[in-house]
C-alpha cells in the first residue's frame, strides 16, 4: 500500500483528490512550460550533475546526521537530528531554490519573484539570484517584514528587493497574492520560485523532488549509523517542504511519519478540502470559502492551508498531522540549546515540542528511535524570542 | 480525479442571446463591473449601471484572496467582506434587483468549491444569475463545475489570455458560453492611462476563431479606451474604474454618470 505513495502525481498534477492546477488562464502556458522543463531537466545527467555539485561544493551537503544523547536522555526516546541548519543560508530553503533557479535560467527566465514568512525562503531565493546573476523581487507580509528585520536585511544585501505586502492579513498568505499577481502581468520574463510544496502543478511536485535530498540523505546516514532505520520521522509543516523532503526518503520503511503544524495554522487538524494558490487542498476557511488568517509565533508556519500531498497522505492514512501550541515551542527551542548546543529556528521547534510532549504522555514509548528534520536555525528567531521572554 | 469538460450545450443562453441580439443591432457591448455588497446602496448601483445603458452587469462576489485583482478591486471586497457580505447576502441583492439586463457573476473557485458546484449553480439560477465567470478555473479543471452549470443554466464565461497559444485559444472559444472574455494585457485587474497594444490584438485574435461575442476587460479604463478597443472587439467590461468611483462614495448617481459617458462613446463609436 504504501508503495504507490510519493511517486509521480497523476495527470494533471493530482495526489487522491488534492492538487490539480486552478490558476488563472495567463498562467496556464507558464505551467505547462515549467511542467515540461522539469521533466526534460529532471532526466537530464548534465542538469542533476550541476545541481549536485551546488549542493556539495556551495551548500555544504550532505548535511550531518547529529545524535543527541542528552536530549534522550531527558526525553526518554532517542533522537537524531537531520541537520538543514548547517546549510548555506541556514535552512532547506536552498535545496528547493538551487534547482529552480537552474530551471529558471533553462527556461530563458533572468527574473525571480518570491513570497517568504520567515524569510528564509526569501534569502534563498536572494542568494541563488546572486549566484546566477538573476534579478530577484521577494514579496513578504508586512507583519513579517517587521518581525524578521534581521533577514529583510540580508536579502537587501545579497541585491534582491523585498516588497513589504500591506493587503490581507500581511503575512505569507497575503505574500503568495501578491507574488501570484506580480507574475501574472511579468509570466514571460519571469520565474515565480515558489518555497514550498504549494501552488499549482507542478510545482508541489517539483518542490518535494528537490527537497527529497534531505530524506535520502537522512535514510542512508541513520541506517549506516544505527544499522535500521528510525521509527518516527518528524518535521515541521508549513506548507510542508522540509517535511515532504524527509517523507519522501522514509515513505516506503515501517516509520510513522509525522507532520507537525503550529496550532494557530493546522490546516490538516481544522482545515477543510478548497481550492486556493492554484492547488485543491486543506484550508483554514469559514462556512462560504474566505480564507482564514492562520497565527502562530513562527512566520514560516503561519499559512492556512498545506501542500496537497501532504492533505492525501492524511487521508491515506501514511502520515499524521498533530499540532503544538506557541509555548511548548518555546520549551522546546530552549531545550534544544540547553542540552545540545544548537538553537533551532521557531518551525523546526514545533518538531521537537511534538517529540517531547509525545515522549512525556506516553504516546512514543521509553527507547523509541525518533528522527527529526531540522530545517533550520534560529539566528533569525533570537530577537524575537528575546523579546517573547524578558 | 478530474472530470473530463462536457461539450458546449447546444441551446444558445440568457447572456449569449441578449448579447448576440445587440450585436446584431449595431450595438456595440458594455459590461461594468461592480462589487456586490460594497456600500449599503449596491443594489442600486446595480439597477443605476442597467439602467444607464449597460447590456449585462457583472457581480463581484468577494473573496478574502483575489488573485486576479488589483488594488482597486481588492479594497472594494475587502470593505465588502468586512460589511458582512457573503455568497449568499449578494445573490439575495441580485434577486432583488430585478434589472432587465442579464447578471453574471464573478468570483473565485473556492466560493463554489465551499458551497458544492451543484448547490451554487442552482442557487446562482435560482437568483437569477445568467452567467458565471471564474477566473481562476482554467479549462481543465472546470469540468464538474461546467456539468452543474449547464445543467442548472447558469453560462460559463471562459477567459483567453495573451498568453493563450492559438490552438488552446480555440478550445477556449469552442467551450465558453455567454461571451468571451479577452483579458486585454497581462496582469491583474486595474486602471492603466493607456489602452495596452495587447488588448487590440487580443480583439483581433479572438474575433478571428469565434462568432462568440467577444468582449475585452483587465484595463479598460475610460471611454476613449472603451471605444478605441471596440474598434475590433464587440464590447468591453469595465471594472475597477467604476470600482474607483464607487470606493469614493459616488454611489448610483455616479455610476449611471460613468456608465452613461461609456455608452456614449460605444454609441457614437458604433454603427447603430
Ligand atoms: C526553517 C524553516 N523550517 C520550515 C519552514 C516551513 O516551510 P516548509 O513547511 O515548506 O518546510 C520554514 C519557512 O519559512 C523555515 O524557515
Amino acid at each position: 500500500m504504501t508503495e504507490a505513495l510519493m511517486r509521480e502525481p497523476s495527470p494533471g498534477g493530482r495526489f487522491g483528490p488534492y492538487g490539480g492546477r486552478f490558476v488563472p488562464e495567463s498562467l496556464v502556458p507558464a505551467c505547462i512550460e515549467l511542467e515540461e522543463a522539469w521533466a526534460e531537466a529532471w532526466a537530464e545527467p548534465a542538469f542533476r550533475r550541476r545541481l549536485d555539485e551546488l549542493l556539495s561544493r556551495y551548500v555544504g551537503r550532505p548535511t550531518p546526521l547529529t545524535d543527541c544523547p542528552r536530549l534522550s536522555g531527558v526525553l526518554g526516546v532517542e533522537v537524531s537530528l537531520k541537520r538543514e541548519d548547517l546549510t548555506h543560508t541556514g535552512s532547506h530553503k536552498i535545496n528547493n531554490v538551487l534547482g529552480q533557479a537552474l530551471l529558471a535560467e533553462r527556461m530563458g527566465k533572468r527574473r525571480l519573484i518570491a513570497e517568504t514568512g520567515a524569510g528564509q525562503h526569501g534569502v534563498a531565493t536572494a542568494t541563488a539570484a546572486a549566484l546566477l546573476g538573476l534579478e530577484c523581487v521577494v514579496f513578504m507580509g508586512e507583519v513579517d517584514v517587521a518581525r524578521q528585520a534581521l533577514n529583510v536585511f540580508r536579502m537587501e544585501l545579497l541585491g534582491a528587493r523585498v516588497v513589504p505586502v500591506t493587503s490581507g492579513s500581511r503575512t505569507l498568505k497575503d505574500a503568495v497574492n501578491e507574488a501570484l499577481r506580480d507574475w501574472v502581468a511579468t509570466v514571460e520574463t519571469t520565474h515565480y520560485c515558489i518555497g514550498t510544496v504549494m501552488g499549482p502543478h507542478p510545482y508541489p511536485y517539483l518542490v518535494r523532488q528537490l527537497q527529497r535530498v534531505v530524506g535520502d540523505e537522512a535514510r542512508a546516514q541513520y541506517l549506516e549509523r544505527h544499522g535500521r532505520d528510525p521509527e518516527v520521522v518528524v518535521a515541521c509543516i508549513g506548507g510542508g517542504s522540509n517535511a515532504a523532503g524527509t517523507f519522501a526518503g522514509f515513505v516506503d520503511t515501517d516509520a510513522q511519519l509525522v507532520g507537525v503544524e503550529a496550532a494557530g495554522g493546522a490546516a490538516i487538524g481544522n482545515g477543510i478540502p478548497g481550492v486556493v494558490h492554484g492547488m485543491r487542498s486543506r484550508f483554514l476557511q469559514d462556512e462560504a470559502g474566505q480564507v482564514l488568517e492562520a497565527e502562530s509565533i513562527s512566520a514560516g508556519l503561519d499559512y492556512p492551508g498545506i501542500g496537497p500531498e501532504h492533505a492525501f497522505l492524511a487521508e491515506a492514512g501514511r502520515a499524521r498531522y498533530p499540532s503544538v501550541a506557541d509555548g511548548e515551542v518555546i520549551e522546546a527551542f530552549r531545550l534544544l540549546a540547553e542540552h545540545e548546543g544548537i538553537i533551532p529556528a521557531l518551525e523546526p521547534a514545533h518538531a521537537l515540542a511534538w517529540v517531547a510532549r509525545a515522549a512525556r504522555s506516553g504516546e512514543l514509548a521509553a527507547g523509541t528511535r525518533v528522527l527529526v528534520t531540522l530545517s533550520g536555525r534560529g539566528d533569525k528567531d533570537v530577537a524575537q524570542v528575546k523579546e517573547m521572554l524578558s | 480525479m478530474t472530470v473530463d469538460v462536457p461539450a458546449r450545450p447546444e441551446a444558445q443562453g440568457r447572456l449569449e442571446a441578449a448579447l448576440r441580439a445587440a450585436r446584431a443591432a449595431g450595438r456595440k457591448l458594455l459590461v461594468p463591473y461592480v462589487t456586490g455588497g460594497l456600500g449599503d446602496d449596491w443594489v442600486d448601483v446595480l439597477r443605476a449601471c442597467a439602467d444607464a445603458g449597460a447590456d449585462a452587469v457583472e457581480v463581484g462576489i468577494p473573496f478574502s484572496d483575489p488573485v486576479m485583482d488589483g488594488p482597486t478591486i481588492q479594497a472594494a471586497s475587502q470593505r465588502a467582506l468586512e460589511a458582512g457580505t457573503t455568497p449568499r447576502s449578494v445573490l439575495a441583492g441580485i434577486a432583488e434587483s430585478a434589472v432587465d439586463v442579464p447578471v453574471a457573476v464573478m468570483t473565485y473557485y473556492n466560493l463554489v468549491e465551499r458551497a458544492g458546484t451543484r448547490r451554487m449553480a442552482e442557487e446562482l439560477a435560482r437568483s437569477g444569475v445568467a452567467g458565471a465567470i471564474l477566473p481562476d478555473l482554467p479549462l481543465e479543471e472546470a469540468g464538474a463545475w461546467a456539468a452543474d452549470a449547464d445543467a442548472a443554466g447558469v453560462e460559463t464565461v471562459l477567459l483567453a489570455a495573451p498568453t493563450t497559444p492559438p490552438a488552446r485559444l480555440e478550445r477556449l472559444c469552442g467551450r465558453s458560453r455567454g461571451f468571451l472574455y479577452a483579458i486585454g494585457l497581462l496582469g491583474v485587474t486595474g486602471e492603466r492611462d493607456a489602452l495596452a497594444a495587447s488588448a487590440l490584438e487580443m480583439a483581433r485574435r479572438c474575433k478571428a476563431v469565434t462568432d462568440l461575442p467577444v468582449l475585452v476587460g483587465v484595463g479598460v479604463s475610460d471611454a476613449d479606451q472603451a471605444r478605441a478597443v471596440c474598434a475590433v472587439a464587440d464590447g468591453v467590461i469595465v471594472g475597477s474604474a467604476l470600482v474607483r468611483r464607487l470606493l469614493g462614495g459616488e454611489g448610483p448617481a455616479g455610476a449611471a454618470r460613468f456608465v452613461g459617458e461609456l455608452r456614449a462613446a460605444l454609441d457614437a463609436a458604433g454603427t447603430a
